[in-house]
C-alpha cells in the first residue's frame, strides 16, 4: 500500500510539473476502471484481521479498531460477547485491553458501576478491519508528525 | 507505518540514548524524544461544529494546529450526545485528507476548447465561470428561464441553500431548483403539511429519555441514526419496563434490542398503521376529549398513481394522479367505518408478522398508561404511499392524544445534516420559499419579494421541476445548463441508467458539478467545480429536532477549492438584470437597471449590512475577505425575517456561536421542545393546552386512507424484491467515508444480502458473484448469507454506498405523487450467478 501510494504521487508530481494545463485524466480511484454506463466484477470477498496486535490510532480519541474478528458475536438483549474478554473483571484472565473509563459514565458524566448502557452496542464506534487494502489513501497527518515537523532539527 | 517493528527492549534503548544525549546537552532529534511538554508546541486549537454526517446532530469538538485538522471528539457539553460520536464522527478529522482532493476547476476540453466528449483539463476559475456563463445564457435564450436548474443539498450549509434559492428562484427567476432531501424526507414533509399545516416534528430528543415504548418504523437507528440508537438503547436498559418494537421488511441490527420484532412483506405496512387505529377505536381507547377539541377527520384522494412518465400504463390508469392531494371532510364515525375492515388479523395475513407481535405493538399504542415515540426514516418516506404513512402514524398518536409532551412523539428522523435547517426550512424544494411558504400561493410570493426588496411577480408562480423530474427533462433535452452542489445524484438518484445518465451525456446540455472529490456524478459531467467542505468554511445546520447549530471556519480550503457560496455568489456577478429579467419587470423597479445579479440579491443593503470586523477574531472567513462584508451573517439575518414572529423563530446570529445549537422556534431568548403545547410552545393560546396552529382553524388533521399496491412487484421473471438503504461506517455514497482507510476496511464493498435458503436454492454460497438485475440495469455483487442485515426469503438487500456497484441502475424511479420522493426500498429484480467462487 505504501509503494502503491508512492507511485501515484510520483505520477502526480511528474504531471504536474510537465505542465499543470494539460488533460488529465480524473478517476475516483473508488470506482475501479469500469466507465460509467457499464459495471464491472466485483472482487472476491476477503476476510478480516485477526490478530492481537493493536494498530495505532490517529489521536488518543480515536476508538481503537479491533484487530480481530468478531463473526458471530451476539450484542444484543440477551448478552454482550465483547464484554466477556474486555469487561474489568476479565482483562486478568483474557489479557484484552479494558473498557475505557470513559465507558462507565452516564450521561451525566457520572460513573456507574458497570460499563454504561449508552455504550453497550460496541460496533457502533468499534469496528474490524477488512484485509483489503482501500484504494485511496488518506493524507491525515497526525499530531506528533506536525510537532516534530515544526520543532527545531525536526523531521520535515 | 509499514516500518520494520522494534521490540520493547530496542525501543527502551533508543529512548534511553536520547534522555542521555540531551542530558549531555547535545540536540536531540526530536522524533526520539518521547513526550512533548511544551505547552506552546503541545497545544492545539478546540473549537466546536455539527457533523458532517446524518441528520441527529452531533456536536463535535475539533482540534487544529498550523491549518490542519488533527483530532475530533464528541461534544461533551452539547445535548445531542454528550460526548459520544459514531465510528463515522470519531473519523471526522480525516474526511477532508482523502488522497488527491479536487484542487482546480476542470473542464472538459479537445483542442485548447470546450468539448462535450474531450477530457478534463485544469482550467482557471476565470475560464470556468466563462464557460458556465456562456452556457447558462444560451440555455436562458433557447428556453426561457427554465432551461437552467440546480440540484442541490440537504448538506448546503443554511446560507448555501439560501443562496442558491434566491439566486434562482429570483435571480434567475426559475424554481427549477430542489435539493436531494427530495429523495430524503419529501414524504415527512408533506406528511407534516397534510396532518399539521406547519414542518417539521412536535416533539424532540428529550423524548427519548422520558418514553416507555419505542416504535421503529422503517428506520434502522442502530445504523442510521447511531447515536440517538445510543439514547434509546440507554433508555430500555436502564428502565427495564421500557419497550421495543421494531419494523422492517428485513431483520437488521435493530433488532438487536427489539422486545417485539416484525419483518413484514413490503408495502404492508399501510395494513399494520389502519389496523392499528382499528384496534384502539374498536377497544374503546381513543383519547375522545383530545379528538373532539384538536382534531378533525379527512378523506384522502386514492388511485394516486406513481410519479412515474405520464405515458406510462400505471400513470394512466390512475383515476386520481391529477389531484393526489385532495381531501374531503368526513366524520368519526365514517373513519370509524372505514378503518374497520382493517383487523389485526387481516393484517397479520397480509403482512405476514405474527398476530400476537401486532397486537402487542398495537397495545403499545392503545394502552394510555404507556408513553410511546414513534420513529421513522426511509422505510416510509421512501415509499410511493410515503406521504399516507406519515398522515397514518399520526392517526394513532392523535387518537391517544399521545403527541407534543415528553415521551409522547411521532418523530421523523432526517438522512442529512442540514435536511431540516437547510431543504425543508429555507425552503430549497422546487415549490417551496423560507418558513413553510409556497411558490404557488400569490401572498407568499408577496412576501418574499418584500423582504429581498423585489418587485412584484420576481418569482415565478409554478412549481419548478423536483429531482426526479430534472433528470427527465435533462434526458428530454429541456433542461440544458444544470448545476450540481454537494450531492451525488448519479450514485443516490434512481434509474440512473435509464433516465440520470443519459440526461448528463446529452449532447444538448452543460453539467457543472461542486465538489470536493471525483465522484461518478462529478465525472459524468463537463465542468468540475473544486469545493471546500465542512470546516473549511463557516456553516450551520439544522438537525432533525429543529436545532440549529453554528461552526467557524477552522482550516482552508486545499488548493482554488471555494466554498458552495462563494462560487453562487461570484457566478452572480456574470449577470446584469437585463439578461435575466423581462423589460416590464425592469420597470417596477427601474434602479435595478444596469445592475448584477449580484448586486440586486447579495449588495441590496441588507445582505451586506454587517463588516467584516463582525467576525469573531481568531477565524478565518474566506468568503467574507473576498466580498467585502460578513456575508454569513448577513445572508442569515435577512433569511431569518421569514421566520420571525411565524412560529419558525430563530435566535439572532450572534447567539449561535456560543451555544449548542437552538430549538426553533426561539422567543425571548427561549428555546421550544415541545411545539403545539402550552407553556412550551410560545405560539400556543393560553387555556388552550394544545393548539395544532399550523391549521387556521388549530385542528390536525386525521386521515382516512387505504392500502394500495406497489408500484412493481417481484413475478416469474424477477421473483426477488430489491430493498436498498446503508451502512453504518459509510456515510450515503460513501465519498468521504470510503477515502478514510479505517472506515473502507469496515465494510468495503458493497454485497447482495440474501436468505441462506433462497441462495441454495439458487445453487449459490456466500461470496459467489452475483448479478443483482431488474428491467432496468444491473450490478455485480457478492453473496451475502450471513452478518447485520438478514432478509426473509423472497427479498435482497443491497446497500447503495459502494460507486463501483451502482445499485440505483437497478432501481425504479417511481416516486410517492404527493412528495415525489422515489421508493428506493421496492422494486422486483432477479439474481443471476456469474461465476463460482
Amino acid at each position: 500500500m505504501m509503494i502503491r501510494s508512492a507511485t501515484i504521487l510520483l505520477a502526480f508530481a511528474i504531471a504536474a510539473g510537465a505542465s499543470s494545463l494539460t488533460a488529465q485524466t480524473v478517476t475516483s480511484g473508488l470506482r475501479g476502471p469500469a466507465p460509467l454506463d457499464d459495471e464491472g466484477p466485483a472482487p472476491p470477498m476477503l476476510p478480516n484481521r485477526n490478530t492481537s496486535e493493536k494498530e495505532v490510532r490517529n489521536y488518543p480519541e480515536q476508538p481503537p479498531v479491533i484487530p480481530h474478528t468478531i463473526d458471530g458475536y451476539q450484542i444484543d438483549l440477551n448478552g454482550n460477547k465483547c464484554l466477556s474478554c474486555h469487561a474489568r473483571a476479565r482483562t486478568a484472565e483474557s489479557q484484552a485491553p479494558m473498557v475505557s473509563v470513559t465507558h462507565f459514565m452516564d450521561r451525566d458524566g457520572q460513573f456507574l458501576g458497570s460499563v454504561s448502557p449508552r455504550r453497550f452496542f460496541c460496533t457502533e464506534c468499534h469496528v474490524p478491519q477488512n484485509t483489503a487494502n482501500p484504494p485511496v489513501s488518506n493524507d491525515f497527518t497526525d499530531i506528533d508528525t506536525l510537532l516534530s515537523r515544526s520543532s527545531p532539527g525536526g523531521r520535515r | 507505518m509499514t516500518s520494520p517493528k522494534l521490540d520493547r527492549r530496542q525501543m527502551l534503548k533508543l529512548e534511553a540514548a536520547a534522555i542521555a544525549a540531551a542530558a549531555a546537552g547535545m540536540p536531540a532529534p526530536a522524533l526520539a524524544a518521547n513526550l512533548v511538554t511544551e505547552r506552546n508546541n503541545s497545544e492545539m486549537k478546540w473549537a466546536k461544529a455539527a457533523c458532517r454526517f446524518c441528520g441527529t446532530g452531533c456536536s463535535v469538538m475539533v482540534a487544529t494546529k498550523d491549518n490542519r485538522v488533527v483530532a475530533t471528539h464528541g461534544d461533551i457539553k452539547a445535548e445531542v450526545n454528550r460526548g459520544l460520536n459514531c465510528v463515522k464522527g470519531y473519523f471526522l478529522s480525516k474526511i477532508m485528507y482523502g488522497h488527491a482532493r479536487l484542487t482546480q476547476p476542470m473542464l472538459r476540453k479537445a483542442n485548447g476548447k470546450y468539448d462535450k466528449n474531450g477530457e478534463f483539463t485544469p482550467v482557471s476559475w476565470t475560464e470556468a465561470f466563462d464557460i458556465m456563463e456562456l452556457k447558462w445564457k444560451e440555455a436562458i435564450k433557447k428556453r426561457g428561464p427554465n432551461g437552467v436548474a440546480m440540484f442541490g443539498s440537504g448538506q448546503w450549509t443554511i446560507w448555501e441553500g439560501y443562496a442558491a434559492s434566491k439566486l434562482f428562484k429570483a435571480g434567475f427567476r426559475t424554481n427549477n431548483i430542489d435539493p436531494n432531501a427530495r429523495h430524503c424526507m419529501a414524504s415527512a414533509v408533506a406528511g407534516m403539511m397534510r396532518t399539521f399545516g406547519i414542518d417539521e416534528p412536535p416533539g424532540c430528543y428529550d423524548d427519548i429519555e422520558a418514553t416507555d415504548a419505542f416504535v421503529l418504523w422503517g428506520s434502522n437507528m442502530a445504523e442510521m441514526h447511531p447515536i440517538l440508537w445510543t439514547r434509546l438503547a440507554d433508555r430500555r436498559l436502564s428502565a427495564p419496563h421500557v419497550r421495543v418494537a421494531v419494523l422492517s421488511t428485513f431483520e437488521h441490527r435493530s433488532f438487536d434490542l427489539a422486545d417485539i420484532g416484525m419483518v413484514f412483506k413490503p408495502q404492508t405496512d399501510l395494513y399494520i398503521l389502519n389496523a392499528i387505529a382499528n384496534h384502539i377505536i374498536r377497544t374503546g381507547r381513543v383519547n375522545k376529549d383530545f379528538v373532539a377539541k384538536h382534531t378533525v377527520f379527512k378523506r384522502g384522494q386514492t388511485d394516486i398513481g406513481y410519479g412515474l412518465r405520464p405515458e406510462h400504463p400505471l400513470q394512466k390508469k390512475a383515476t386520481g394522479a391529477a389531484k393526489p392531494n385532495d381531501a374531503t371532510d368526513m366524520s368519526y364515525d365514517e373513519f370509524a367505518k372505514f378503518v374497520s375492515e382493517y383487523t389485526l388479523e387481516k393484517a397479520a395475513e397480509m403482512s405476514g408478522v405474527p398476530l400476537n407481535r401486532l397486537e402487542a405493538l398495537a397495545e403499545l399504542y392503545a394502552d394510555p398508561k404507556t408513553k410511546v415515540v414513534s420513529f421513522w426514516t426511509m422505510g416510509f418516506n421512501q415509499h410511493t404511499r410515503g406521504v399516507w404513512c406519515n398522515n397514518l402514524v399520526y392517526n394513532i398518536h392523535l387518537l391517544t392524544g399521545k403527541i407534543s409532551s415528553p415521551g409522547n412523539s411521532p418523530f421523523s428522523l432526517t438522512g442529512q445534516p442540514s435536511a431540516c435547517g437547510t431543504a425543508r426550512e429555507v425552503g430549497t424544494f422546487s415549490h417551496r420559499l423560507p418558513a413553510d411558504m409556497v411558490v404557488t400561493n400569490k401572498a407568499h410570493r408577496d412576501h418574499a419579494e418584500h423582504i429581498w426588496q423585489l418587485p412584484e411577480g420576481t418569482i415565478p408562480d409554478k412549481n419548478g421541476a423536483h429531482a426526479v423530474l430534472q433528470s427527465r427533462m435533462l434526458k428530454d433535452g429541456l433542461i440544458n445548463a444544470y448545476w450540481v452542489q454537494v450531492n451525488n445524484n448519479l450514485q443516490a438518484g434512481p434509474n440512473i441508467n435509464e433516465e440520470t445518465y443519459p440526461g448528463f451525456r446529452n449532447h444538448d446540455n452543460f453539467i457543472v458539478v461542486s465538489d470536493a472529490y471525483p465522484s461518478v456524478t462529478a465525472l459524468a459531467s463537463d465542468l468540475i467545480l473544486p469545493t471546500a467542505m465542512w470546516v473549511e468554511k463557516e456553516g450551520a445546520y439544522g438537525n432533525a429536532e429543529r436545532r440549529t447549530q453554528f461552526w467557524h471556519q477552522l482550516v482552508s480550503a486545499p488548493g482554488e477549492s471555494k466554498s458552495d457560496l462563494w462560487q453562487l455568489m461570484e457566478f452572480s456577478k456574470r449577470f446584469k438584470i437585463e439578461e435575466v429579467w423581462p423589460e416590464e419587470l425592469i420597470a417596477k423597479k427601474p434602479d435595478v437597471r444596469g445592475k448584477t445579479l449580484f448586486d440586486v440579491l447579495y449588495r441590496n443593503g441588507q445582505v451586506d449590512k454587517f463588516p467584516v470586523s463582525d467576525i469573531e477574531p481568531g477565524y478565518a472567513n474566506d468568503e467574507s475577505k473576498a466580498f467585502g462584508f460578513y456575508v454569513h451573517k448577513g445572508l442569515f439575518e435577512e433569511y431569518a425575517q421569514f421566520g420571525r414572529g411565524h412560529g419558525h423563530d430563530l435566535a439572532p446570529f450572534d447567539t449561535y456561536p456560543r451555544e449548542r445549537g437552538l430549538r426553533w422556534p426561539v422567543v425571548n431568548g427561549r428555546e421550544t421542545k415541545w411545539r403545539f403545547r402550552e407553556g412550551s410552545d410560545p405560539y400556543v393560546k393560553q387555556g388552550t393546552d394544545v393548539q395544532f396552529y399550523g391549521h387556521p382553524d388549530g385542528k390536525a388533521r386525521i386521515f382516512a386512507l387505504p392500502y394500495e399496491p406497489p408500484a412493481e412487484s417481484p413475478d416469474k421473471d424477477y421473483p426477488f424484491w430489491l430493498s436498498t438503504g446503508r451502512v453504518l461506517e459509510h456515510w450515503h455514497s460513501g465519498t468521504m467515508t470510503r477515502r478514510v482507510p479505517e472506515l473502507y476496511k469496515a465494510f468495503p464493498e458493497a454485497v447482495c444480502f440474501m436468505h441462506p435458503d433462497d441462495a441454495q436454492e439458487a445453487n449459490l454460497r456466500r461470496g459467489d458473484e452475483v448479478k443483482v438485475v431488474s428491467r432496468r440495469g444491473f450490478v455485480r455483487a457478492r453473496v451475502e448469507t450471513r452478518g447485520r442485515d438478514r432478509p426473509l426469503r423472497g427479498l435482497v438487500f443491497v446497500p447503495w454506498f459502494d460507486e463501483s456497484k451502482l445499485i440505483n441502475k437497478v432501481t425504479l424511479d417511481a416516486t410517492d405523487p404527493i412528495s415525489l420522493q422515489t421508493d428506493f426500498k421496492k422494486c422486483a429484480v432477479r439474481i443471476e450467478r456469474v461465476n463460482l467462487s
